[in-house]
């Protein structure tokens, strides 16, 4: 308690020195604060959009699907079994057959899937209600990164290929009903939405399906004949995304700090050094070495307390500002093949503030103790002469 | 009653492949009460032998027993436990906290005392009326003159009432004015407190007030004179 009631009058009596070191400090505390928040925001905004537009709270696969080899589409569909059928029926799970197939549009060729999936589901965010609103029954809906890289609009038909489960080629032209803004790319890119009963007829796969996703109120659990994935599972990718956007958020932070901390490390050099005979006085007072260490590694330690009450007092402002306005991430970065929204909220959470805290806290101890141990191999006559080199 | 006694001390400090021999068999004991001076030119091992006596450094051979403790045996902790409680020290530059104000510099070895704040404050009003300087409690001691300054290490010595106050060319960087003036507030208080003065010195002015005088060359006690006391 008293170190530390001297390691304060200290720091603050040793003005500009301090302010300078606590302000260094302190951006390094806010920039980790801020990029952290903004991953974290972003990180929990991509699982809530993937999990509401694409993988439910889980999925059923039938057992050859892979959704990363697409060779394995072809095959990948089986009859409904009765127990996955009474779970659609009550709004649990909602089928999707896919399908490879090729559109043509304005004469060029490109490939697509073709994704099945009930009108009436209200599992995920797809608008495929609009499916039903077509006057000559074959429609898609199809997202606005799909609808740019085709040059598709509302109300264009599009000539679709396909095999059917037989291997037969087929074609016909479909209508898109309507094109939906999603921040997930992997539902828009290069997917096209249709009536999971047309593509059922298109490829002669009556009652079959290819996953089933299970919604907020399924009880999640194995279903005979059907792979469960869960969430974590199909998340995984993203969380691999996140982790590495962290680590390189934390090398541009970590630079930062170990400028400030070596700041904080010059200035407790000097200040030993040139706090010689001060040191020699408070030995001669009647301190032991122990405490007078204590009190100038409290003292540089109190400099990441400091940063931590200046960084607040600018840090909390923008943070709440930034959160109620966002982080516009651009159109450019919204491609980038991952869950990412033009506007991120930031999220700060208490774990987060309370870790990057304690790291500044630690690191900071740690700088300003390894000058200080040298005051304990000073002999208390030098010191009081100031002859120590 | 002897509160220091000085055994065949020897202190040798270490100078490139040999050793310069500091004190050289010192024998010497000094009682409560006394008000001492060691005298003799620079390098003469005047504040060496102040520094063994203080606990600050420990002799190379012999012994110095101060307040019947064993300065030799001591360990880092016990030693600073008899500096914090029973020595006092006074030094030639004043040595104050820059950044404390006068009543915080005073309430220093207090601090480590764990005294209650209104006990620390009680000692400090007592010990700053003592050398005069209560209206300064709150300023800061570059506020002070040189004079002041030394009264307030003076406050910061006595302030824990201590059986030694060891003072290291107190009057050094002082006017004959101010020199006379802090020589005149040590020798009240070891007077009316009984509190044992020893200094180091080389000042003529001290020398005056000293009521014994030893007196050091190269190291050795050359000779110690108890002056008579004229009413």
């Amino acid at each position: 308690m008293l170190a530390l009631q001297l390691a304060f009058k200290n720091l603050i009596g040793a003005g500009l020195r301090t302010w300078l070191n606590v302000t260094v400090l302190s951006f390094a505390f806010v920039l980790m604060v801020f990029y952290n928040g903004m991953i974290d925001g972003w990180n929990r905004q991509g699982r809530n959009d993937t999990q509401a537009w694409e993988i439910g709270q889980g999925q059923y696969w039938e057992h050859t699907y892979d959704r990363y080899d697409p060779y394995t589409i072809q095959d990948a569909h089986q009859p409904i079994s009765d127990e996955a059928n009474d779970m659609i029926i009550k709004g649990e799970l909602t089928p999707v057959l896919i399908s490879q197939a090729t559109i043509y549009p304005q004469g060029r060729v490109q490939s697509v899937i073709l994704k099945g999936i009930d009108p009436n589901q209200t599992i995920l965010e797809l608008p495929t209600a609009d499916l039903r609103n077509t006057q000559n029954g074959y429609s898609a809906i199809i997202g606005e990164r799909m609808a740019n890289d085709s040059k598709l609009k509302v109300g264009d038909n599009i000539l679709v290929r396909w095999r059917d489960k037989n291997g037969m080629f087929d074609a016909m032209e479909i209508q898109i009903a309507s094109i939906f803004k999603c921040d997930v790319p992997s539902v828009d890119k290069g997917q096209m939405y249709i009536s999971l009963e047309v593509l059922r007829k298109m490829t002669n796969m009556q009652n079959e399906a290819t996953m089933l996703i299970a919604g907020k109120n399924s009880e999640l659990g194995p279903v005979e004949d059907w792979d469960f994935k869960t969430s974590d599972f199909l998340l995984a990718e993203f969380d691999a995304i996140i982790k590495s956007k962290k680590a390189g958020g934390m090398i541009m932070s970590g630079l930062l700090l170990v400028i400030a901390l070596l700041a904080i490390f010059d200035t407790q050099v000097l200040s030993i050094f040139r706090r010689q005979k001060e040191i020699g006085t408070y030995i001669a007072l009647g301190m032991t070495r122990g405490q007078v260490v204590g009190i100038f590694t409290v003292e540089g330690g109190a400099h990441s307390i400091l940063a931590a009450i200046l960084g607040a007092a600018y840090g909390i402002p923008l943070f709440l500002w930034l959160n109620s306005v966002g982080i516009p991430m651009g159109k450019e970065n919204t491609d980038m093949g991952i869950a990412i929204s033009e506007i991120i909220y930031p999220y700060y959470s208490f774990g987060m503030l309370l870790s990057s805290f304690i790291l500044v806290v630690i690191s900071a101890t740690i700088v300003s103790y390894m000058p200080a141990r040298k005051i304990s191999k000073m002999k208390p006559t030098d010191a009081l002469k100031g002859k120590l080199q | 009653m002897a509160i220091i006694e000085i055994k065949d001390l020897v202190k040798k400090f270490p100078v490139g492949n040999g050793f310069f021999t500091a004190l050289n068999q010192i024998n010497l004991t000094i009682e409560k009460g006394e008000f001492a001076g060691i005298i003799g030119p620079s390098g003469s091992g005047k504040t060496t032998l102040l520094n063994i006596i203080g606990s600050l450094d420990t002799p190379t051979e012999g012994n110095a027993i101060v307040l019947d403790k064993s300065i030799s045996e001591l360990s880092h902790k016990q030693a600073a436990q008899l500096r914090n409680k029973h020595i006092g020290f006074i030094f030639q530059t004043y040595n104050l906290l820059p950044i404390y104000t006068v009543f915080e510099n005073v309430e220093f070895p207090l601090l480590l005392q764990s005294l209650s704040a209104s006990e620390r404050k009680k000692a400090v009003l007592q010990a700053l009326e003592w050398v005069g300087l209560t209206d300064k409690a709150k300023s800061k001691p570059n506020m002070l003159s040189g004079g002041e300054c030394q009264r307030v290490a003076i406050a910061r010595s006595m302030v824990k009432q201590p059986q030694l106050v060891l003072a290291d060319e107190p009057t050094a960087n002082l006017d004959s004015k101010n020199s006379h003036h802090i020589l005149e507030t040590m020798k009240k208080l070891n007077r009316e407190l009984g509190v044992t003065f020893l200094f180091s010195t080389h000042d003529e002015k001290v020398m005056q007030h000293l009521d014994r005088i030893i007196s050091l060359e190269d190291g050795k006690v050359v000779k110690d004179e108890i002056k008579t006391v004229t009413l």
